[in-house]
């Protein structure tokens, strides 16, 4: 982000709340407070340092008002940006900036959904669009799968190739203890799945789980006195380009390009210094998308790039390494939980799935319908 | 800006119960603007004009819904030959026939009851 100084703010403190099909009655405001209070551990700071709130929900319109009735505290600063599955990517730029302009110290962005539990069309409201919700898209799947038609169209991208993101997210979750799906996934079971909205079968399409979590930022000062190794956040940048899948410019090229370049540029790095992605699949042609606009492949070439086990354990890029909204936990707005794995790898606290090099990692959120696009790029103190 | 007295979308729907696609042109941007609305998105003019599509486009992307129950059915995106996309369907085909690049041509339907008419397509006669 223009203005925000590079390494300024760190995250310091992170946790997941419960996951997958949490206790019946469970609130996502009582999932927020659990990961508020696991992540304040994580670091050693208790509620009463925290004076800056940040939380964005389906299940809750003003979610930041229950996040401070339920916590019990007055911060100085509240943040509530409500852009999708991306909304905490972009809270961390605004954190990043409050701290740094001295509004606040200690910030804590929250996140729960019960969507499972409480099941999916009470979890999140319905909007009627006069110009799209005639045709009864089922969304946000068919918005994905036009994208996806269109690449295909466009680039001789394979329905295999999709399959393959869904595979390697597959293998990357059978190493996360926490993982919902750890059943072996072939090819071949993706394509032959219950067909959702052509190209994209139910295996293309993230889990409905419950979920939720919290991190928690602060100064790059503060930082270092804290209980463990700080995640700088080195970089930000957003690109929205549209609501409506009707408005996308081009179905083929997302605000990922911009938020990316952004980020770059703050951060000083390029694709080929960031040690591993965690991206929002929330459909298997989002990782083919983002790479490619991120820049880790050319437009066009991501199909193949995802292909032969490249982003699987083992492979050359390390995408999605808990095993992502596709088979780890995608609670309706998934983008907290890749900023909770980007620290954990960078502190290389991953266990089995741990990558080698692990000293910058690109973070980066969707929301919407290829909406809204915000990467943060986090590193280590060697980056620094 | 004055007041308005008639809403972009009873406007629109008004075109269609006469069997007309309309969309809006922005003289200041010199392109059409879709979906109907008070501000031209590219330059901030309030000065948009309505004028009525050959209701000839082509297919930019289509998906087949395959819903819990009943059979499913295509939802595309089209682009007007004018200059502008919207979201439609391409009837008497089968939805796995719809293909990108096809040429189609405006028909209103009528869903009857409440229900606003809506502008769907049928593939141009080869």
């Amino acid at each position: 982000m223009d203005g925000l100084k590079r390494g300024a703010a760190a995250i310091v403190g992170v946790a997941e709340s419960d996951l997958g099909q949490v206790a019946e009655g469970l609130s996502p405001m009582d999932l927020v407070a659990q990961g508020t209070q696991r992540a304040l551990a994580d670091c050693g700071l208790t509620l009463k340092d925290v004076d800056g709130l940040f939380c964005a929900m389906t299940q809750q319109r003003m979610s930041i008002n229950g996040m401070i009735e339920y916590l019990g505290i007055q911060p100085k600063f509240i943040g509530s940006s409500m852009t999708g599955g991306s909304s905490f990517e972009f809270h961390v730029a605004q954190a990043a900036a409050a701290i740094e302009a001295g509004l606040c110290n200690v910030a804590v962005i929250g996140y729960g959904s019960t969507q499972r539990s409480v099941g999916r069309r009470q979890a999140s409201a319905r909007e009627f669009n006069p110009y799209e919700t005639p045709y009864n898209p089922f969304f946000p799947s068919s918005a994905y799968a036009l994208a996806a038609s269109r690449h295909m169209h466009q680039y001789g991208t394979t329905r295999e190739q999709l399959a393959e993101v869904a595979v390697a997210a597959r293998k990357w979750a059978q190493l996360n203890p926490v993982a919902w799906e750890k059943k072996p996934l072939t090819v071949e079971d993706v394509l032959k799945a219950r067909m959702i909205s052509h190209p994209l079968s139910v295996r293309d399409c993230c889990l409905v789980t419950d979920g939720g979590g919290a991190i928690v930022m602060t100064s790059a000062a503060r930082a270092k006195s804290l209980k463990k190794a700080p995640a700088y956040v080195l970089g930000c940048g957003h690109g929205i380009t549209h609501m409506n899948i009707t408005s996308m410019p081009d179905l083929t090229v997302t605000g990922a390009k911009a938020s990316g370049e952004t980020a770059y540029k703050m951060a000083n790095l390029g694709p080929k210094d960031c040690d591993m992605v965690q991206l929002y699949d929330a459909f298997t042609i989002n990782t083919i998308l983002f790479l490619e606009d991120l820049g880790f492949c050319p437009k066009g070439e991501g199909g193949a790039f995802v292909s032969g086990g490249n982003i699987a354990p083992g492979g050359g890029l390390p995408v999605n390494t808990n095993g992502g909204g596709l088979s780890y936990c995608h609670p309706g707005m998934y983008g907290l939980l890749i900023l909770i794995e980007g620290v954990r790898q960078l502190r290389g606290e991953c266990g089995a799935r741990q990558v080698k090099k692990h000293d910058v990692a690109m973070v980066h959120g969707n929301g919407g319908v290829l909406s809204a696009q915000a990467s943060v790029i986090l590193g280590t103190a060697a980056t620094l | 800006m004055p007041s308005e007295t008639t809403s972009p979308l009873a406007t629109y729907n008004a075109h269609l119960e006469k069997g007309e696609l309309a969309y809006q042109f922005s003289p200041a941007a010199n392109r059409a603007v879709f979906f109907p609305r008070v501000l031209c998105p590219y330059t901030g003019s309030d000065r948009l004009e309505w004028r009525v599509s050959s209701g000839r486009g082509t297919v930019y992307a289509t998906t087949i819904v395959h819903p819990a129950e009943g059979q499913p059915f295509n939802v595309a995106l089209i682009d007007c030959d004018e200059g502008f996309r919207l979201m439609s369907r391409v009837e008497e085909v089968p939805p796995e026939q719809v293909k990108i690049g096809m040429r189609v041509k405006f028909r209103v339907h009528k869903p009857g009851g409440e229900e606003a008419p809506i502008p769907v397509f049928t593939p141009e006669a080869p």
